[in-house]
């Protein structure tokens, strides 16, 4: 059978023997080689897109502007500002941190709770198109809404010529008046929302498939209430399904750039706009090495997040088939 | 056997407890439904509202009215066309790199290296570890300038921001396929490799490769960190610079754009399952 599909080269099965039982002969290394050969396209582009710009960022966080090694980009994007005469000195790059991780944080718990339910609302519907338009949908804001998202929310909720704003106003109940500002941080955590959630409901959805109807049937045929199904099956098989999802949410969040750009107009101070302005030029000169180190710290937490991602994911595997 | 028998006794008492309890049981019900309602009235307001608003800004004239003349003045906005034309090449030249560089290494791995395939999912987490601000960072840091000052760099960095997406979309539709059948009837019959991806495997994998093409297409038409902080005017850093004084025709475009990606994957989603379901049907 082998020798019709494949004049030369062995089967695929023989190859990954030799590969699991380590036998590397020159012979069975030039076949694992040229086994290999036709992946080396995707490999060298993924080394030279993705793997040697990360490299590089992670050896430039750590440079001085001659080439030395040192600490000092770290310990400057982390230090405190210092109050001197009434004015705050340094400390904007740690400000934008625990902005950033704020804001990550607020808009992975509050979609991620919400999104839960309206996926749960969405999955159990009997009715296909609107399934299918949802989930469309869902992708679309999730995954491409970035400054369109930010220009629809100023339509609307601009500070009185908004639309919802005139709206609300005309019953008295203008959002300005009440301490809403749409380009402080609750307004750009609520514009987040507009992506967060439907990204929750994309990655939650799968989860309620594997949640399994002869579950619920034999819970309740054991004489359990729903309240208890949910108490005791429901919920702790899907809690780290729901929670991983944060996860993701989180990196999400704590990494969007262009919504955030296109309604403050980067005034607001957070890591990804103030990376924006380092490469645009909008500091002073010399700074490029922070824009490295602020990057290898993204990267820092960003992976963090995404192996608490996958260890719940593992974990949500094992029930949800 | 005896499990069976139990089976059918707790489901007999089940049945009884069931009936017994029907008041309670059917409340229950009602409250989840009514639940349901609320929340997906509550999602649709918070997602509709806003859309609805957008658009009622930017569909009017110069009193407020609706009107639907705006629509015929994105054409005529300073620089709108050079954005859409660059916007456009880029697609169009992410999109060949991409699948030239995909479709045939997935076919391979799919065959003959199925274990490659773990290495290959990395490549769709790692998007979320170095997103668009962190690799442009990066990227800048190492490309040569003669490369910097071209266009074709973007879509160089498109091609690996779509890979997450391709990869998905055609490791199911390779999953799908009983690709060893097809290649060895293919090969059997006299033709190269070559021709039985062209006419063997591309029709099969039709589905999984437009899926691919237009979630690429709508990432290129989308993306705007990379595009804007390499100073080009794609059409998404063309809506934020504004280069026009009407704002409604930013968010018209804006807005068009939303509704445009959704309409087309709506559309390739629905053509998907009806395709399954009539496969599954025969």
């Amino acid at each position: 059978m082998s020798e019709l599909t494949t004049d030369t080269s062995p089967s695929p099965s023989g190859v990954s023997g030799e590969l699991s039982e380590k036998k590397f002969t020159p012979g069975a290394l030039f076949r694992s080689v040229r086994t290999g050969a036709p992946v080396a396209p995707f490999l060298l582009y993924v080394t030279l897109g993705l793997l040697i710009p990360t490299v590089a960022i992670i050896n430039l966080a750590f440079r001085s502007n001659s080439g030395k090694l040192t600490w000092a980009n770290i310990t400057t994007i982390l230090a405190p500002g210092k109050m001197t005469d009434g004015i705050m000195i340094g400390g904007q790059f740690r400000a934008g941190f625990e902005n950033s991780l704020k804001l990550a944080l607020v808009t992975a718990i509050i979609p991620g709770i919400l999104g839960t339910f309206i996926a749960y609302a969405i999955a159990t519907s009997k009715h296909e198109p609107f399934k299918r338009i949802t989930s469309a949908c869902s992708g679309v804001l999730a995954q491409f809404g970035g400054v369109n998202l930010a220009f629809m929310f100023i339509a609307a909720l601009n500070a009185t010529t908004g639309v919802v704003t005139k709206w609300l106003s005309k019953i008295g109940l203008d959002p300005w008046n009440h301490g809403f500002n749409l380009y402080k941080f609750w307004g750009v955590a609520f514009v987040y929302m507009y992506f967060q959630l439907p990204l929750m409901i994309l990655i939650i959805t799968p989860a309620f498939a594997g949640l399994q109807e002869s579950w619920r049937e034999a819970a309740g045929g054991l004489g359990a209430s729903s309240w208890r199904y949910w108490r005791h099956v429901g919920i702790p098989v899907l809690a780290p399904a729901v929670l991983g999802s944060m996860f993701l949410l989180f990196g999400s969040g704590f990494s969007a750039y262009a919504t955030a750009e296109a309604l403050t107009g980067g005034t607001i101070a957070i890591t990804p706009i103030q990376i924006g302005s380092i490469l645009n030029g909008n500091v002073l000169s010399g700074q490029t090495h922070i824009g490295y180190a602020l990057g290898f710290a993204m990267i820092v937490i960003l992976l963090i997040s995404v192996v608490f991602y996958a260890l719940l994911r593992r974990r949500t595997s094992r029930w949800l088939r | 056997m005896a499990s069976l028998e139990l089976g059918q006794v707790l489901e007999h008492d089940h049945f009884m407890e069931e009936y017994s309890r029907g008041s309670e049981g059917l409340s229950w019900w009602r409250r989840v439904h009514w639940g349901r309602g609320v929340a997906l009235f509550l999602a649709a307001a918070y997602f509709i509202i806003p859309f609805y608003a957008a658009m009622q800004f930017s569909l009017a004239n110069k009193y407020g009215q609706f009107s639907l003349q705006p629509l015929t003045q994105i054409a005529d906005a300073p620089q709108f066309l050079s954005a859409l034309w660059l916007s456009t090449e880029l697609a169009v030249a992410t999109m060949v790199i991409v699948m030239g560089l995909m479709v045939p290494t997935m076919i391979y791995v799919h065959l003959r290296m199925p274990r490659f395939r773990r290495v290959m999912e990395v490549i769709t987490i790692l998007p979320i570890v170095i997103p668009p601000i962190v690799l442009i960072v990066g990227v800048d840091g190492v490309t040569p300038s003669w490369l910097k000052a071209s266009q074709w760099l973007l879509a160089l960095v498109y091609v690996v921001l779509a890979m997450p997406y391709v990869y998905r979309a055609l490791d199911a539709g390779l999953g799908a396929l009983d690709l060893k059948t097809l290649v060895e009837a293919s090969r059997s019959l006299g033709s190269g490799w070559a021709n039985t991806i062209w006419r063997v495997l591309v029709p099969n994998l039709r589905s999984a490769l437009m899926s691919a093409s237009v979630l690429t297409l709508a990432l290129v038409f989308g993306e705007f960190t990379i595009a804007s902080l390499d100073g080009w005017q794609t059409v998404p850093v063309w809506i934020y610079l504004a280069p026009t004084d009407d704002p409604r025709i930013n968010t018209l475009v804006a807005m068009m754009a939303l509704l445009g990606t959704c309409l087309v994957l709506t559309v390739i989603v629905s053509l998907d399952r009806s395709k399954n379901r009539n496969s599954r049907r025969s």
